[in-house]
This record gives structure tokens, C-alpha cells and sequence, in this order.
């Protein structure tokens, strides 16, 4: 449709308006993910993503170091220490040592702290406690403090989770799971598809219809039959009953109905003459599928792929029934979902963890948009 | 690790040849066979009838193999094990059945399911519509189609951590983390635990599968606007004819058959959804679906019998929509 002449300045603002209000609904959610999942850990847990370009002030405890930490100086003797982790850009903003008296003090200039000593605490965060006489205390006091936090972002979300949390592992089994499930089905299915779309044998259509009748079966019918039917083989052919095999046989078992119809709705699209004529010419119809069909029907078998990865990469299901988890085994999903158990509170994990998971999707959907949609539009267009 | 890696090129490499290997070793075997050998013509003949009749086997079979083996047989095993026990070991009859709608969580489910069924297809195809239409006419729509889009890349599970983290509650001393709760608050609202609100926590888990499932409608309804025939749009504009009665009146009208589609195409999806509520709630306060329940009797209680039981009763609902799409099938094909 082209843009309608007739349409006034304020219908045209509210449609941009409520266009602008539904992409922002749209897109806050995982934009909050993504920012958490950079912020400091500690900032992730105490104020809400939206704050994370603000500096955001927190009340916290100190407690000075032993006696075993003096050093002797010119005048007496010197405990040094540092509130802040190293490299931190936050300052001291006040401070006292109860804890209702955080406002009783400024950072910069050393105060009286007890009879024989003072402390001085600068805004970075450096506290020198000094004394004329010897320290002997075996438990520091404390000291309470209030400071600014700038904003602080690191990857140290990710490198966390990708080391201790059994996620990058899981990256590895992912895609060892999603990989050959994505490219044995099509080659599969392609050759069905061509049998269905131009060759000539009884009970064609019988299978035609099965496959579109098969395309909406809920994966939950074939679960438990077919668990049982591993299981009995092997045992007796004694090899495990849930490994990678497993659930590859079951990805492409699940994934060829609809890799059939759509292919085969792309290939009886083609033009019937090259193919007669071809078949006339003596070719067999192996060699029409391998030398002419296929290189014609790359962009539905490119958008099959895309969507059986998408389906494998992010499946749940499948992979906890015929995968099972284990060091070598657990997927992604399962990792999360483990984590969501285990660490549920804990965010700066899960959000980094969920958007590794979410990354390499996201990355193959945007770059092939195209023939994601066209496989869309040709897989939800009714008709054989 | 690199070792998995090699191992799974390593399998590609093995399941790709290996099927390379069957489909041209075979091809390839009965042209030799029954290929030309100098017979005399009529006899010639007969073999290459006969070749080009076996031909299409080896084609299908393979596709025939697997989808016997992981659906078809699968339908009717799951039908019998639902009137057998627990084991599969002895008949019971209609015992799961009646199992079935005398449990309370049962019928929780059927009726999460329907809501479920209500909401989900409903909403997405009304918002999938709206966002088709509007960003059809403006000159950064592209941008905003591909962000509205994006969350179907996104698998439910990692979906539901990212919603989850927007429903976070935190006690009402501490700053809210969840943008729920925070919106709830700066209103001057007390928060709340969102996700075990009864009856109410089954629409915030609904909301995931709508966010992802709006930008299937966008695309799909998007396309048949586009196929609308620009000549009745004009017409109607020189009537004089409001945008909004070109919307109703015209254009809904003309991608009604599309729109039925979307619905159908959600509604199937909404039967099987069960990562969500996994992963979200696992069916506690009030929110379990049939697709978990069966997940549960299956590998939480070991029960073959009533787990398949449930499955049934799900290919049952999705049994009319088969039906249709097969015979709209059949008639668009003779």
C-alpha cells in the first residue's frame, strides 16, 4: 500500500507515537538483560538497570585491619588499607564509626578515633590509621561509611559464568547437539520433497497429507514410545540409550515434516517444462534433482536451515529427554534452567548467562532476516 | 572440549556422507541393474519401468523411515500405553482417563490450557496486525519490524529468564530491581511477588509467549497487507472513506483466510508450550499446563500410563486443526 495522501499531521504523529510505545515495550525487556549483564554485581542487586548510567550511593561496613598490619613510621606507628577494590572510581562520602553516625565525618582530614590514635580516610577510599604507640588489638573495628559508586561495567559477569558455571561447556554441547541436527534433516528431506513434488508413484498423495497431518502432532505423543523404543535397543545392542545420537535421530525425526512440506512446496513451484524436458532428454530424475533442483531450491533450503537451528539451538525438551545431562551432555537451556534452581537470585549469572545463549541466535536470525521470513510466509500459507 | 568439537564435525561429516553415500550408491546401483544392457527393446522397456518405479522409494524412504519411527508409530503406542498401568505392563482400561478428570491438577491444567488458548492467539494476532499495519507507512518501520521480530530467535527458556528478571520482587525496604515492581512503586503501589499471584501469574507468563509470537503475526499479516490490490484502497479513499474504516472494512476483510492461519499456527504452539512454565513457576501456584503436567507424570511420578494419557488428550485438541489443514490441503492439490 502507498502512503495514503489523505492522512493529517496528528493521525500521523499518533501512529509514529504508538509505533515508538510498543518497540519500547518490545525491546525494554531484554535491553534490561543485556545491561545487567554487564553491570558490577554488587550495583546489578541494589538498583534497577535503568539506573546504570547514574552514579548510585550506598551505605556500607569496613573493618580495619589487625595490629599485625602496622608498620612503623617516623612519628609512631601507620595501619594502611583501602576501602575499595583496586581501580575503583568510587568516593568516600562520609563516614563515622557507628552505624548511626554514618554523617560524622568527611573524607580528607584525619579525626581523633581514640584516645592514642587518629584516622584519616581520604575519598579514595585509603584509610590511614595512625597511632604513637604501638598497636596491640587483635579484632579491627569497624567503620561505616557511605560513598558514590560511578557506573561500572566489565565483562566480569561473563567471565564468571563462562568459567565456573558450566556454561561454556554447554555452549560446546549445544552446538554439538544443534549442528549435525540441522544438516542431515534437510538433505532428507530435500530428497522426499522431490519424490512428492514430481515424481510419479502410488500413494503419493497419501503421504502428502500425512506429512501436513504429522506437522501438528504435539512432540509430547512421541516422547515415551519412542524413550522406550532407545532404551530397548540399547539394551540390546548395549550402547547407551541417551547420547548424542539419540538426540540427533529424534531432532531429525521431529524436524522432517515440516522440512518435507516446505521444500516440497518450493520445488512444485519450479517450472514443470525444465523438468519434462530434462526427463525427456534422458536424465534420470537423480541427476534432474541433483544438477537442477537443488542449486534452485538453495533459498528454501536456506531457510529451512535457519529455522531447524533456531528450533534445535533453542529446544529444551528434546534434549532433556533423549540427551540427559551430565558433564559432557547438559545443553544450554538445561544449563539455565539448572541455574534458575540453583542461583535463581543470583542476576549477574543468569543474565549473562541467558544472553550467551540468546547471542548466537539473535546473530544467524539478523543476518539471514530474509530467508528466515520467506520460509515463514511459505511454511504458514495453507494449501499442498 | 576441542575434542567434542571434532567430534561433532566429525559426526556431520559421517551422517552427511553417510546419506550422500546411500542416496547416489543407490541411485546409482539400480542404473546399473536394470540400466541399458543391450536387451532387446520391449525388454528394455519393462526394466526401465520397473527402475523408474523404484526409484521414488529410495527417495521417500528414508523420510518414510524416520517419520514412522518418530511419529506415526509413537501416535498409536502413546494411544495404547494411555490404557495401560503405570509400567505399560497391564490394561486398566479407562482408569487413566478417569484419573485424569478426577485430579485436580488435571483440570487446573485443561483450564490454564484454555485460557492459555484464549489469550495467546488472540493477542498476538491482534498486535502482530496492529504493528503490520502502522510500521507499513512510516519510513523507519523496517527497523521497527526487525525489534518487534527479534524475540523469536530467542528460546523459551532464555525468554523466561529475561521476563523473570522483569517481574523480580525485592521486600518493599529495598530498591526494586524489576521493572514491574518498580513501575508499581514509583505509582506509589506496594510490590508484590508477581509470579504467585493465583489466576493472575498464568496472563505474566502468558505475556512471554505473546512478546515472542506478535512478530510471527507481524511478518506473516504484514505480507497479505501488502497483497491487498491497491485499486480498492484507492476506491475507498475517493468515497472518502476514514483510515480507520479502511482498516475494518477493507483490508481486514481481505486478509481474513491469512489471519485464520496466524491463529491456527499460534494456537498449535500454544498446546505445546511447556519451557515457559517450566521454567517460570514448573506448574506451582495454580499455573501448570497439560505439556508439563505430562513432563511431570513422566519423569517426576514415572507414571507411562497417565503421562500418555495427557498426551492424548492434547493431539486430541490439536486433532480439528489436522483435519482442516489436511483437506484444505487436498482440495487446493485436485
Amino acid at each position: 500500500m502507498s502512503l495514503g495522501t489523505s492522512q493529517t499531521k496528528t493521525s500521523l504523529f499518533i501512529k509514529h507515537a504508538i509505533v515508538i510505545l510498543l518497540v519500547t515495550i518490545w525491546t525494554l525487556p531484554t535491553l534490561g538483560l543485556l545491561v545487567s549483564s554487564v553491570r558490577d554485581k554488587d550495583q546489578l542487586t541494589t538498583s534497577g538497570w535503568w539506573t546504570a548510567l547514574t552514579t548510585n550511593s550506598q551505605t556500607e561496613v569496613f573493618r580495619l585491619p589487625t595490629a599485625e598490619e602496622q608498620v612503623a613510621v617516623a612519628d609512631g606507628y601507620e595501619i594502611r588499607s583501602q576501602l575499595f577494590e583496586p581501580g575503583a572510581k568510587s568516593r568516600i562520602t562520609n563516614w563515622g564509626v557507628r552505624a548511626d553516625g554514618l554523617t560524622d565525618n568527611q573524607p580528607g582530614r584525619a579525626v581523633p578515633f581514640d584516645d592514642s590514635s587518629t584516622l584519616a580516610l581520604a575519598p579514595d577510599g585509603t584509610a590511614v590509621w595512625h597511632s604513637k604507640e604501638k598497636f596491640t588489638h587483635t579484632r579491627g573495628p569497624r567503620l561505616f561509611f557511605g560513598a558514590d559508586y560511578p557506573p561500572q561495567f566489565s565483562l566480569d559477569n561473563y567471565r564468571e559464568v563462562l568459567a565456573s558455571e558450566g556454561v561454556g561447556r554447554a555452549f560446546i554441547n549445544t552446538l554439538t547437539v544443534a549442528l549435525p541436527a540441522t544438516f542431515v534433516p534437510i538433505l532428507i528431506a530435500a530428497f522426499a520433497a522431490y519424490a512428492l513434488a514430481w515424481m510419479d508413484f502410488k500413494g503419493r498423495f497419501f503421504f502428502l497429507a500425512m506429512i501436513i497431518g504429522l506437522i501438528v502432532v504435539p512432540l509430547q505423543m512421541s516422547l515415551i514410545p519412542v524413550l522406550k523404543l532407545f532404551a530397548l535397543i540399547g539394551s540390546t545392542l548395549d550402547v547407551p540409550s541417551k547420547s548424542y545420537v539419540t538426540v540427533w535421530l529424534a531432532h531429525t525425526g521431529f524436524g522432517l515434516p515440516l522440512a518435507i512440506y516446505l521444500l516440497r512446496n518450493y520445488m512444485a513451484s519450479l517450472p514443470r517444462d525444465i523438468i519434462e524436458s530434462a526427463y525427456m532428454d534422458g536424465a534420470t530424475h537423480f541427476q534432474i534433482f541433483v544438477k537442477m533442483i537443488l542449486p534452485l531450491s538453495m533459498p528454501a533450503l536456506a531457510s529451512f536451515a535457519i529455522f531447524q537451528f533456531l528450533w534445535t539451538w533453542n529446544d529444551l525438551l528434546v534434549a532433556a529427554v533423549f540427551l540427559g545431562q551430565g558433564e559432557g551432555k547438559t545443553v544450554m537451556t538445561q544449563q539455565l534452567i539448572e541455574l534458575l534452581g540453583s542461583r535463581g537470585d543470583n542476576w549477574e549469572i543468569l543474565t549473562s548467562g541467558a544472553f550467551i545463549s540468546i547471542a548466537i541466535p539473535v546473530v544467524v536470525f539478523l543476518s539471514l532476516q530474509k530467508y528466515f521470513v520467506r520460509g515463514l510466509l511459505a511454511g504458514s500459507v495453507k494449501g499442498g | 572440549m576441542l575434542q567434542q568439537i571434532l567430534f561433532a564435525f566429525t559426526a556431520i561429516f559421517f551422517a552427511i556422507g553417510g546419506s550422500i553415500l546411500f542416496y547416489v550408491g543407490s541411485n546409482l546401483l539400480i542404473d546399473k541393474l536394470l540400466g541399458d544392457n543391450g536387451a532387446p527393446p520391449e525388454k528394455q522397456y519393462r526394466r526401465d519401468k520397473l527402475r523408474e518405479q523404484i526409484r521414488p522409494w529410495i527417495f521417500i524412504g528414508p523420510a518414510l523411515l524416520f517419520l514412522s519411527v518418530f511419529l506415526v508409530y509413537p501416535v498409536f503406542k502413546s494411544l495404547q500405553l494411555s490404557f495401560w498401568d503405570r509400567e505399560g505392563e497391564n490394561f486398566v482400561g479407562l482408569a487413566n482417563y478417569i484419573w485424569a478428570f478426577g485430579n485436580a491438577g488435571f483440570l487446573t491444567s485443561v483450564l490454564n490450557n484454555l485460557m492459555w488458548l484464549l489469550f495467546v492467539p488472540t493477542m498476538a494476532t491482534i498486535f502482530g496486525l496492529t504493528i503490520a499495519y502502522m510500521t507499513d507507512r512510516i519510513w523507519w518501520g523496517q527497523i521497527a519490524r526487525t525489534l518487534i521480530f527479534l524475540p523469536m530467535a530467542i528460546s523459551f527458556v532464555g525468554a523466561s529468564i529475561i521476563w523473570k528478571f522483569v517481574y523480580d520482587f525485592r521486600g518493599p525496604d529495598s530498591e526494586q530491581i524489576g521493572l514491574v515492581n518498580a513501575i508499581i512503586v514509583w505509582f506509589g503501589g506496594e510490590p508484590r511477588a508477581l509470579i504467585s499471584i493465583l489466576f493472575w501469574n498464568n496472563f505474566l507468563l502468558m505475556v512471554i509467549l505473546v512478546w515472542i509470537q506478535t512478530g510471527f503475526a507481524m511478518v506473516i499479516l504484514g505480507a497479505a497487507i501488502r497483497g491487498v490490490p491497491e485499486d480498492t484502497l484507492e476506491a475507498s479513499m475517493m468515497e472518502g472513506a476514514s483510515q480507520t474504516q479502511i482498516f475494518f472494512k477493507i483490508v481486514i476483510p481481505q486478509i481474513w483466510p491469512t489471519i485464520v492461519v496466524v491463529w491456527t499456527t499460534i494456537t498449535i504452539l500454544v498446546l505445546k508450550v511447556f519451557d515457559i512454565v517450566y521454567a517460570m513457576t514448573n506448574g506451582q501456584w495454580g499455573s501448570q499446563v497439560l505439556a508439563n503436567l505430562m513432563y511431570n507424570e513422566m519423569f517426576r511420578n514415572g507414571n507411562s500410563g497417565t503421562a500418555s494419557t495427557v498426551a492424548v488428550i492434547l493431539m486430541l485438541a490439536v486433532m480439528p486443526i489436522m483435519i482442516y489443514n489436511i483437506r484444505s490441503a487436498r482440495n487446493s492439490e485436485q
